[in-house]
């Protein structure tokens, strides 16, 4: 057989039928639902007459809207009516068309993108689909997991399937030791630096190379999370040793006597040796940085030492007046240094960064430290009820807290701003979320993508930081 | 589904790259739990002076005048012009759904990002793409030439411009079968629901553990 990458093997296993213009059905094993993207859908169900094909590959939790104060209070604590009819809408069609979903109040509940893999719902060998472009992020698990619309949300539910198209293959190779003070989210960002927000466009994306081989679950999942900004649809990594030993004992993972039968398979989700990519991208992790985003695209990103590029140097004209352009909406002045940002708000969080080892990286750098003065508001919150009770287990929430941060309860928070927690007006803030677009945060908002140790240090310092100089001095 | 067979229509153009969906429909419009009624808020922070809120009557707000739909010569538009990886970020489908609901019923673009490419066939929206150089004539006709339109026809896969100039897209079959008769593609892959249980009873024999275990 002709070698194939782990993203033609997905592919392959999961066609149900091949058509002759090039689509294809293929099988969905996984659908997480959430209260944005869903409610149409069901609605289309119900009007069609249709029933949902399994119930057992759906998994439900609301996440965009829900607030990250007094959750105890449960929906009916909610004081936007709008967001509250919308979960209100998630909760009664999950009831009446009985799909597992993890309520407000729920200790499991989360964002959607942190829960599947805490609960085993994400296994590798799998496809996995929800309507959010950021569901890129459970390819960490060799996994082929891609966003969908509302129309397809109603096609999964009521066919198990999906219609498509088969995507290329790239590659992106980052090899070498990740230098100290770099994380995963800058290896992801300084990659959309170079390939660009539409460089993997119609591809599915497999990061390779012994950087990404060294990094821990969570940080893989950092950056598949991020494909999605570099334009392809999937980011993929493969299976080894570090996913198996992720996925032992997890909820909906599988039981004793299956495990072996499992994993087994799971060995093979690999790229062959001498497998074709339609486009190969390497990178040596030496050369990373610590990055900043400036601008309002995740491809306007430089390293934390670095001067704001300025729009004259640039020849692309297309590039040139995005440039301008957010130059303009920044309102920077000429010359400015990534560290002369003057920042209002810090927010850690989101389905890029809330994972454990991201409030531990947080913490370390709070720790025994103030958050400026001139910060309005540094928040964190946790990607899961379950994240938030083991940070409270390590007593990173004591450690957020005497610093003078807010300690939230689960939920997208401030990466979208759907609920309470939002940017001013011409507020800069360092964000641990995956988009920097005009107006995300809040209209008017001015975000600036970042690790979570950045934005930690960041929040003490009062403006960016290199956070490598920031703990050298701190040991010292 | 409405159809889509072929359209004549006016065009305009909207002339910046990378224009990301939280653009075409702001996030605070998402919380609607219908498909309809998103019009009046697509392009909401380029289309008007103040922060578009959810339910607002959009009426009397204070127009942007500098922004292209604002301008009267682009009244009743059906086609929009747009620049490379038109439709990135969320996958919102909204986006489609506001275009739609304004009266947009195609877009011309030199690339799309994936997902919108996908939402806009779902909902009898035509991407067409063409190159860079022809977008770049179109744009210059359009601004050149006030009440320009455009002859959209889906069956012959070609767009013809007033002088008669004609310029082919590519468009799959399937895609093209289900929008030229505006047929539901659920009801058409039920067609295949036979095919889909064999597969899933081999699926279930090989990989057991991913069957009845959420529940
Ligand atoms: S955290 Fe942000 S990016 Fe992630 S799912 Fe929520 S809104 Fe989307």
């Amino acid at each position: 057989m002709k070698p194939r990458t782990l993203y033609d093997k997905l592919w392959d296993d999961h066609v149900v039928k091949q058509r002759e213009d090039g689509t294809a059905l293929i099988y969905i094993d996984r659908q997480l639902l959430h209260e944005v993207t869903s409610p149409q859908a069901f609605e289309g169900l119900e009007l069609a007459g249709r029933k949902p094909w399994r119930l057992d590959a759906t998994l439900a939790t609301p996440d965009h809207n829900v607030p990250t104060e007094n959750q105890e209070d449960g929906v009916a604590g909610i004081t936007d009516p709008v967001s509250r009819i919308q979960i209100e809408t998630l909760d009664a069609n999950c009831d009446k068309f009985g799909i597992v979903e993890f309520k407000m109040g729920d200790l499991r509940q989360g964002i959607v993108h942190v829960i599947g893999p805490e609960q085993g719902v994400t296994l590798p060998g799998t496809t996995v689909v929800c309507g959010d472009s950021h569901t890129a992020t459970h390819g960490a698990f060799a996994t082929l997991a891609h966003g969908i619309g509302t129309s397809e949300v109603e096609h999964v539910l009521a066919t198990q399937c999906l219609i498509q198209r088969k995507m290329k293959n790239m590659r992106v190779e980052v090899n070498g030791e990740i230098p100290f003070g770099v994380t995963a989210k800058d290896i992801i960002l300084a990659i959309i630096g170079k390939i660009g927000t539409a460089g993997g466009t119609g591809y599915a994306i497999e990061f390779a190379g012994s950087a990404i081989e060294s990094l821990s679950m969570e940080g893989r999942m950092t950056v598949c999370n991020m494909a999605i900004e570099g334009g392809a649809r999937s980011g993929l990594v493969a299976f080894d040793n570090t996913t198996l030993e992720y996925l032992k004992n997890r909820p909906y993972g599988p039981k004793e006597d299956q495990w072996e039968q499992a994993v087994s398979q799971w060995r093979e989700l690999k790229t062959d040796e001498g497998a074709f990519f339609d486009n190969i991208v390497k990178l040596n992790a030496a050369d990373i940085k610590p990055q900043v985003t400036w601008g309002t695209s995740p491809e306007m990103v430089v390293a934390v030492d670095a001067m704001i590029p300025s729009p004259e140097d640039e020849t692309d004209p297309v590039k040139r007046e995005g440039m301008e352009r957010a130059y303009h909406y920044m309102d920077y002045k000429k010359g400015l240094a990534i560290t002369d940002i003057k920042l209002d708000r810090v927010f850690i969080g989101s389905c890029t960064n809330s994972r454990i080892e991201d409030l531990r990286a947080a913490a370390e750098v709070a720790k025994g430290n103030q958050v400026a003065s001139s910060i309005k508001q540094a928040m964190v919150v946790p990607g899961s009820g379950l994240v938030k009770k083991q940070a409270e287990k390590e007593g990173l929430d004591k450690v957020f807290l005497a610093a003078g941060f807010q300690w939230r309860e689960p939920g997208c928070s401030m990466c979208l701003a759907m609920n309470a927690d939002k940017l001013g007006d011409g507020e800069h803030c360092a964000s641990t979320s995956n988009r920097n677009f005009e107006g995300r945060q809040g209209q008017g908002g001015r975000t600036h993508l970042v690790s979570p140790a950045m934005a930690a240090a960041a929040a003490i310092a009062g403006h960016f930081v290199d956070v490598r100089d920031f703990v050298r001095k701190q040991s010292a | 589904m409405e159809k889509f067979t072929s359209l004549n229509a006016l065009v305009a153009p909207l002339d910046r790259a990378n224009v990301d969906t939280d653009q075409v429909i702001p996030k605070q419009f998402l919380k609607s739990i219908k498909r309809t009624g998103f019009g009046p808020n697509l392009f909401d922070e380029w289309r008007y002076m103040d922060e578009g809120k959810p339910g607002e009557d959009c009426t009397h707000r204070p127009l942007n005048p500098d922004f292209i739909l604002n301008n009267e010569r682009y009244q009743g538009v059906e086609i929009l012009l747009a620049r490379q990886n038109f439709g990135c970020g969320s996958s919102r489908e909204h986006a489609p759904w506001a275009l739609l609901d304004y009266g947009f019923r195609c877009v011309i673009a030199p690339s799309y990002a994936d997902i919108f490419f996908n939402n806009c066939f779902k909902n009898g929206i035509l991407p067409v793409i063409l190159n860079e150089k022809v977008v770049n004539q179109l744009f210059e006709e359009t601004f050149a030439t006030e009440g320009y339109t455009l002859d959209v026809d889906l069956a012959s896969q070609t767009v013809k411009t007033l002088s008669g100039e004609s310029f082919s897209f590519d468009v799959d079959e399937f895609r093209k079968h289900c929008l030229l008769n505006g047929l539901d593609d659920i009801g058409l892959t039920l067609d295949d629901a036979d095919l889909i249980r064999s597969y899933e009873a081999k699926r279930k024999e090989k990989s057991p553990w991913l069957f009845d275990v959420i529940k």
